[in-house]
Formats: C-alpha cells, sequence, structure tokens
C-alpha cells in the first residue's frame, strides 16, 4: 500500500492505530485512583510525545542513516518555533503558515549551517554543529532579544520567549476568528473531555493535528530509508571513503539528509508553537540537542520506529517522574513503618521528583550497554524474534566514524 | 505491493471492532468536562469535594532556594485554608476595612489540594508544567515564579486556558507592564519602586557626584530594573558608566568583575538575584573591589533587589551593601508576626520575601473566591481589582485594577555589621511610604500593554 512493502505498511498502520488510540491507552487508570499518577493522557504531554516524535524520525534520517552526528538540531527547531509565531504575530492565528514557514525557514538554516559543517565528518562535524547551535541559542536569548529595528523584544524577545500581543498586527485576524491557534477556525486548544466509567479520556484536536502530519513524516521517512537515495546515505555510513574512491561525490547526498532533517525539526518547531504560541530561546540550548540524541539512541537509531519510542520514554520521564514529590513518595509508602518509610523515601527521592534526570541517566547506561539496538532491540529479543536479527542486520548501530 | 489481504482483513476486523466497540459505547456514559464547564461556565470548575491549586515553582536552577522557600509557603497555606495549624495570617487580614472571610474551612466549603512541579528557571518548561496541572490535575489557579521570565510565560499561557494566575516572586516591571494580563495578579513590588526608594537613600549614603558600573542578568527581569536604577540614580545625579549583560546561567563572574576595577566607576550595581547574586557579590568581593578608593570615594557595591536567603549564601560579603525588598521578616507589625511565628513553629526558621509574597498571594486569591462566591476567573478579577487590603505585613495595601499591580511600602535595607544569627542578616534602613513608590499606569517604563478581558476558558 502507497508503494511501501507488506511488512512496513503493517507498522505504518501499527504506529497509526496506537497514535490514533493514545489518549485512550496512555491513560489506562482510573481517575480517582492512586495509579492515576502515571496517567500521561493528557493533551500537553500527547502532543509533546508525537512532536518530538517528528523531531527523532528526522534526526534518524540524518544520524540513523549516514552516521553523522549533529549536536545542533535543536538550533533547527528553534528556528521553526520563532518562525511560526512571527506568523501567528503578523498574520493572525491560522497555523498553516506558520508551519509551512517553519518549514522553509529552518531548511534555510540547515542548508547553511550543513553546508560549512559537512566539510569535516566525525567528531569535528558534531562540534561544528553544537558550535552553530549554540550562536543560534546565543543569538536568540540575547544579542536578537534587546529592543532593535523599533521592535520592543527585538526578533526573540530574550528570555522571556516570543509571544503574540494584542497590539499585532494579524493581518488575516477577523473577529470571527478564535483568539488562539486554530485550523480554519478549529481551534487547537479544543478538547472533548469524555468519562467511561471511571476512567476519563482527553480527544484534543492539536493532538490529533500533530499525530496525522507525524504520520505523514513517518511515511515519508519510511520511503526514504526504502528509496535508492537511503541506500546511497547508508552507504556513506558504511565507508564514505571508498565510495569516493569510486568515483561518487558523497557529500550532496549528506547535505540532502541534512537539510530533510532540519526540515523536520523544523516542522517540529513549528508545531510546538501552534499547540502554545510561545517560542523560548532554551528550546535552542545544547541540552535540546542532546535531548534528541538521546531519544534516537535510546529508541534505536537506525530503526524506524525506535526514535518515536525514545522521544515518548524521555518525555515520559520528563513529565510524570518529575512530578512525583515527596509528599506523594510519603503516601505510597506509610504502610511501612516510620523510619523504614522515611529511609525508603530518602532514597527514592533522588530518583523522582527533579532527581527524574538521574533514573533516565541510569535508564539510558542500562539501555546502551545491554541493548546496543535501542528498545527495538528490546522489544525484538522480548518477543523473541530471531530471524530479525539474522535478516536485518542494518538495523544495528553503528558508530560514527 | 505485496498486500495479503487475508491477514490484514482479520486483524484489521478486530482492531477495527474493538476501536467501534468502544466508540459507540462512550456516547452512553457521556459525561463531558466541557458539558460540565459550559454549565458552570469556567474552566476546571471544581465538582467534588476539593479544589485544586498549581504550585508552579524552580526546584532547579539558580533560584531553586527561593522556589523551595516558596512551596513551603504554599504548604502553609493550603494547610491555614483548610483550618489546620494556627491560622497565620488569615486572623490579621484585613479586607477593604473589613475581616477577612476566610474561615478555615477550605475555600467555598471545597477542601484546598494541590500539585506542584518544576518551572526549571526556563519559560518552556514552566509552561509544560503549568499545561499538565491546568489539564491533568485540573487546577483552577496557577501562582508561582521566582523568574520574571517564567512569571510572563505563565501568566500569558493562564491568560489563553483560562484560569487565575497569581505571581509569586517577579520583580520585572513587564510583568504588569507590556505583558499585563487580565487573568494575572502580582503582589510583589517592582524594578520601578526598587529605583525610587533606593535612589534617595543611596544620595544620602555615598552623595551626588557618583560613577555606576552596571552588571545585570540578562532577562527581562534584569533589563527593566537596570533601567529603573539608572533613571532613578541620574536623577540623583549619578552618572552611569556601563552596563553588561550577563547571561542568566552565568556562575562564575569573574571574567565580569575584573574590567569593573579600570573602568573609573566608583559604584557597582547587581541587578542580580538569588544564586546569580551570591556568585557575583563573592567575586566582587574578592577582587577587593570594597576596600578600593576611587575617584576620592570608597568604592561601593549596591543589590538593589535583596532577599535574605541571597543575603544568607553570600555570608560575611553582603555586610554594609544596600538594597531593597518587599518584606522582611523582622517586621514587627501583627500580620509579620503572626506570619513568621506560625512559619517558623512549622519549619524552625524565619520565611523569606519569596515566601511571604507566595503566602499571601494564595491567602489573597482564596478570599477573592469566598467574597466572588464562585472560582470563575472573572468573578475573582472582579473580587480583587481595586481591593484596600491590610494586615498582611505591608501595610495598607492597594491591587490597582489598571494593572493589576499591589501598591504599598517598600523597605530599604543593609547587611547588618554585626548579625545576632545566621538569620539576621538584614536591617531595615528606611520603610518607603507608599506614596513615593507610585507611578502612573502609562508611565513609560510600563507602557505599551494591554490587560485584554479576563478569560474564564469556557
Amino acid at each position: 500500500m502507497f508503494g511501501l512493502s507488506r511488512k512496513d505498511t503493517l507498522l505504518l498502520i501499527f504506529v497509526a492505530i496506537i497514535t490514533f488510540a493514545a489518549p485512550i491507552l496512555m491513560n489506562p487508570f482510573p481517575t480517582e485512583s492512586s495509579l492515576a499518577q502515571f496517567n500521561a493522557g493528557y493533551p500537553d504531554l500527547m502532543q509533546r510525545f508525537v512532536i518530538f516524535g517528528i523531531f527523532a524520525i528526522g534526526f534518524n534520517i540524518l544520524f540513523g542513516l549516514t552516521g553523522y552526528l549533529s549536536f545542533g538540531h535543536a538550533a533547527f527547531l528553534g528556528a521553526g518555533s520563532y518562525a511560526c509565531v512571527w506568523m501567528f504575530k503578523l498574520l493572525g492565528y491560522n497555523i498553516l503558515p506558520g508551519i509551512i514557514l517553519s518549514v522553509i525557514v529552518s531548511a534555510i538554516f540547515a542548508l547553511a549551517i550543513g553546508y560549512i559543517s559537512l566539510r569535516r565528518s566525525g567528531i569535528y562535524f558534531s562540534i561544528l554543529t553544537l558550535a552553530f547551535a549554540q550562536m543560534s541559542f546565543a543569538l536568540a536569548y540575547s544579542v536578537l532579544g534587546t529592543d532593535m529595528f523599533g521592535l520592543k523584544g527585538g526578533l526573540t524577545n530574550g528570555e522571556t520567549g516570543l509571544q503574540v500581543y494584542n497590539s499585532d498586527p494579524q493581518i488575516f485576524h477577523s473577529d470571527s476568528a478564535p483568539d488562539l491557534p486554530h485550523l480554519f477556525g478549529i481551534p487547537m486548544r479544543t478538547t472533548e473531555v469524555v468519562q467511561y466509567g471511571a476512567w476519563e479520556f482527553q480527544f484534543n484536536v492539536g493532538f490529533y493535528f500533530c499525530a496525522v502530519v507525524m504520520l505523514i513524516a513517518f511515511y515519508l521517512s519510511i520511503r526514504i530509508f526504502r528509496s535508492p537515495f537511503g541506500l546511497m546515505l547508508r552507504a556513506v555510513k558504511t565507508n564514505q571513503n571508498r565510495l569516493n574512491y569510486t568515483g561518487v561525490n558523497t557529500k550532496p547526498y549528506a547535505l540532502a539528509a541534512f537539510v530533510i532533517s532540519g526540515m523536520y525539526a523544523g516542522l517540529a518547531g513549528g508545531l510546538l508553537s501552534a499547540m502554545d504560541p510561545l517560542a523560548g530561546a532554551e528550546r535552542m540550548q545544547w541540552t535540546a540537542s542532546g535531548e534528541v540524541v538521546l531519544m534516537t539512541i535510546l529508541g534505536g537509531a537506525g530503526t524506524l520506529i525506535g526514535p518515536v519510542l525514545g522521544a515518548g520514554l524521555i518525555k515520559y520521564f520528563e513529565n510524570i517522574f518529575s512530578k512525583i514529590n515527596e509528599g506523594i513518595l510519603k503516601g505510597w509508602f506509610e504502610f511501612l513503618p516510620d523510619t523504614l518509610g522515611d529511609a525508603v523515601v530518602w532514597v527514592l527521592y533522588f530518583f523522582t521528583g527533579s532527581g527524574w534526570h538521574l533514573t533516565l541517566g541510569l535508564m539510558f547506561m542500562l539501555v546502551v550497554i545491554f541493548l546496543p539496538g535501542g528498545l527495538v532491540e528490546g522489544a525484538g529479543r522480548l518477543f523473541g524474534i530471531g530471524r530479525r536479527k539474522k535478516k536485518t542486520p542494518a538495523s544495528k548501530t553503528q558508530a560514527a566514524e | 505491493m505485496t498486500f495479503s489481504k487475508t491477514t490484514i482483513g482479520r486483524r484489521g476486523l478486530i482492531k477495527g471492532g474493538a476501536a467501534l466497540g468502544v466508540g459507540l459505547a462512550a456516547p452512553t456514559f457521556f459525561d463531558s468536562r466541557s458539558f460540565a464547564a459550559a454549565h458552570s461556565g469556567y474552566l476546571n470548575a471544581p465538582t467534588g469535594k476539593s479544589v485544586t491549586l498549581g504550585f508552579n515553582v524552580p526546584q532547579t536552577g539558580p533560584y531553586a532556594d527561593e522556589g523551595a522557600d516558596e512551596l513551603r509557603a504554599y504548604k502553609l497555606a493550603v494547610k491555614h485554608l483548610n483550618g489546620e495549624g494556627d491560622g497565620g495570617m488569615m486572623n490579621t487580614m484585613m479586607i477593604d476595612g473589613g475581616k477577612s472571610a476566610l474561615t478555615g474551612n477550605g475555600v467555598l466549603g471545597k477542601k484546598v489540594e494541590y500539585v506542584t512541579g518544576d518551572t526549571q528557571t526556563k519559560s518552556d518548561a514552566a509552561r509544560a508544567s503549568a499545561k499538565s496541572m491546568i489539564e491533568k490535575d485540573g487546577a483552577v489557579m496557577i501562582t508561582g515564579g521566582s523568574s520574571s521570565g517564567v512569571a510572563i510565560a505563565v501568566q500569558g499561557l493562564c491568560q489563553e486556558a483560562g484560569v487565575i494566575f497569581m505571581a509569586g516572586l517577579t520583580h520585572s516591571n513587564d510583568t504588569t507592564g507590556k505583558d499585563k494580563k487580565a487573568n494575572g495578579f502580582r503582589h510583589f513590588f517592582n524594578g520601578y519602586m526598587s529605583g525610587a526608594a533606593l535612589a534617595p537613600v543611596l544620595e544620602k549614603m555615598y552623595g551626588k557626584e557618583r560613577k555606576a558600573y552596571h552588571l545585570t542578568a540578562d532577562y527581562t527581569w534584569g533589563w527593566t530594573q537596570q533601567e529603573s536604577i539608572q533613571n532613578a540614580t541620574e536623577d540623583k545625579g549619578w552618572e552611569t558608566v556601563q552596563n553588561v549583560l550577563t547571561p542568566l546561567a552565568t556562575t562564575d563572574f569573574s571574567s565580569y568583575v575584573a574590567p569593573v576595577v579600570n573602568s573609573g566607576a566608583d559604584i557597582l550595581v547587581l541587578n542580580h538575584y538569588g544564586g546569580n547574586m551570591v556568585n557575583s557579590l563573592t567575586s566582587a568581593v574578592q577582587f577587593g573591589l570594597r576596600d578600593k578608593v576611587v575617584n576620592g570615594h570608597n568604592f561601593e557595591i549596591v543589590v538593589p533587589l535583596y532577599s535574605r536567603l541571597m543575603a544568607q549564601g553570600a555570608g560575611e560579603n553582603v555586610k554594609g551593601i544596600f538594597g531593597s525588598t518587599n518584606w522582611h521578616w523582622s517586621l514587627s507589625d501583627e500580620g509579620s508576626k503572626a506570619f513568621v511565628q506560625s512559619f517558623g513553629k512549622e519549619y524552625g526558621f524565619p520565611p523569606s520575601q519569596a515566601a511571604h509574597t507566595c503566602y499571601v498571594q494564595t491567602l489573597l486569591y482564596a478570599d477573592a473566591c469566598e467574597r466572588a462566591g464562585t472560582f470563575n476567573p472573572c468573578g475573582v478579577v472582579e473580587a480583587l481589582e481595586g481591593l484596600e487590603f491590610d494586615g498582611m505585613g505591608n501595610g495598607p495595601t492597594l491591587y490597582r485594577a489598571e494593572d493589576h499591580q499591589c501598591f504599598k511600602d517598600v523597605l530599604v535595607v543593609k547587611g547588618k555589621e554585626n548579625p545576632d544569627s545566621e538569620f539576621d542578616v538584614l536591617e531595615v534602613v528606611e520603610v518607603t511610604p507608599r506614596a513615593q513608590v507610585e507611578y502612573a499606569p502609562d508611565h513609560p517604563m510600563f507602557a505599551g500593554g494591554d490587560l485584554g478581558e479576563c478569560n474564564p476558558g469556557a
């Protein structure tokens, strides 16, 4: 179907079903139960799952296929976000112009940064991209964030983040249109809350919009993976020198992959702004760039679905584990004697709340050491699919040169 | 196209059938929250026996100390609202000349519950955290801050979503200036007020012929405070040599302090707060700036926004350094005494100004709900606008309707030379009367904003 092999079609359909059913699947615990803490089925988090899924899918096209490890992809995410908010400010709250512009802007960014960075490979390439991303961050955070060109707050409004004000032009904004991001009059924030017995499910317009975009992005990524172009990218990863010796100019291929993955990042940035019309400079910081590397490796670099899984896992930890505070832990261990209970809470508190990074770090270590293929390899082993290993050794991660 | 119809057909049938079943069954159990919202008229209207508030404070980053103290104050306020503990300021609070409507029976008969979140001192993370409180936990009010950038970002979100935002510690002029919102309220004072209160004292202490060098945290708070202090001191005859912006995440300030020595300035103004101020002040003292004599004057350091937590962090270095603060635990009015006593009993040490403003904001919100008879943001906005209250530690205070900013006395403080205890590090030099720090809503430093309409979110 759609020019995909049977296996890929099944994968796409599987992902589509999981995504569309996410509001139900992510809320497995009744609202009033003590486990409701672990429910992730609220619009903001589900939107983040799919948006960062797009970001990671795009990153995987570069890292998973060509092996070029970019540490600066957050710059494209940020550029996309700012572009989208500027469209809101100038044209109005319809999200389509914003998202289209964010993809274009990030493509131009990626072309410029990629053209220079791809002159080197390996660690030098990584450092160059990191440097560019930090430069963009400094620009957005400080240089472009002060009053300039008669704009209060400049192009990016610095640390506060770019937002839409009532005094902005919004030339296509009509009184009948909602005063927040919308798609032809349907606000992204609209949520239908359905009570089903003790359960509560939130069906959000913005989430479904992002989900459809992610499925399209996922489909395109499958096509790229299976195309001759994708094959060439894999060849670049395996042995670029040999390709050069045989007379193939690899640079246009790597650059194309870089730009495509930058566009994915810009798309994700645009969607972030479309869901919540504020663009902050910290989206461009190196930690954000590092996060997408973690997502991809955690899920399984070079696999189709791995990055999406990794993105989901990290966002889940960030939003759910970080909210388990001391009071909640105490509630769980009330049944223990006081001193023992306090001791357990004391230990566990290092791993929850603001210590969620620690849990994530431990998990990342475990995955990298025992499952170098990421969660996808873990799932493969779990379901005992031995044949997968024999047939597609390409899905194994290999370090960039 | 190798597509096997039978396999997909069977699987698809089962999956599709299940999905269809759920879909068909759903309406019979239909009881949507948006339905409830349409009837109650506002978002997250509490339906059970409790009401949920969201406390969104920095638990990591340069303002983590302030955030931790804010959280303590919030928890104490919730206790008092639910009738536990000694009631604190609920007993001293005077609303429009009369007693407060709060009785310790929750708010509008509903028990107060809360959720907490970490802003990480980043706008994005703070908004994500606030969103999850609104969408997942059903919070009707978000409060917190400790960085003006974050406070402004979250205030914008609350306006869009349709819940009340009670700003915690945020000192930028923009919070109730160009970024003011109808659903947002600020009790804390701002950069302009610091300048207006501090400049006369600085003139008296250090004279008119001074050259100031500013180090400024590079975000909305730093910019507006720097502008305010520069204006206020230049009115008194000072000269501003230079203003250098430092990133919020900076921890080593030595490279910023070194150029001060040869700049010809004889005053260093540190527009820094929290961990930033502790580090920059320590750095400045290590460079021996305070022992220098420049232009015939002793070199002096000024920290326009002071807090007890910072002073404690900087230790010996704060002695004799002037600044302004919103509130200090050593005040002897009834409200302050009641608050310090119940906070001290709970945690064993006195509260900071961040704790104070957060505690007061929570009580003011609760009282406004009681008086409005609803949690509806529009009702709360109406109840708070133009409110005159007293007995909360700052003397008679006005919540101005035009910009949702509180107007009250401002304290000018100094690092104590001979502290009695580790908490007794600041002494109050002057209580600047409210009239001296007031300004018009359309003052140039606050212009360009628009409150907009209150948004109940439904």
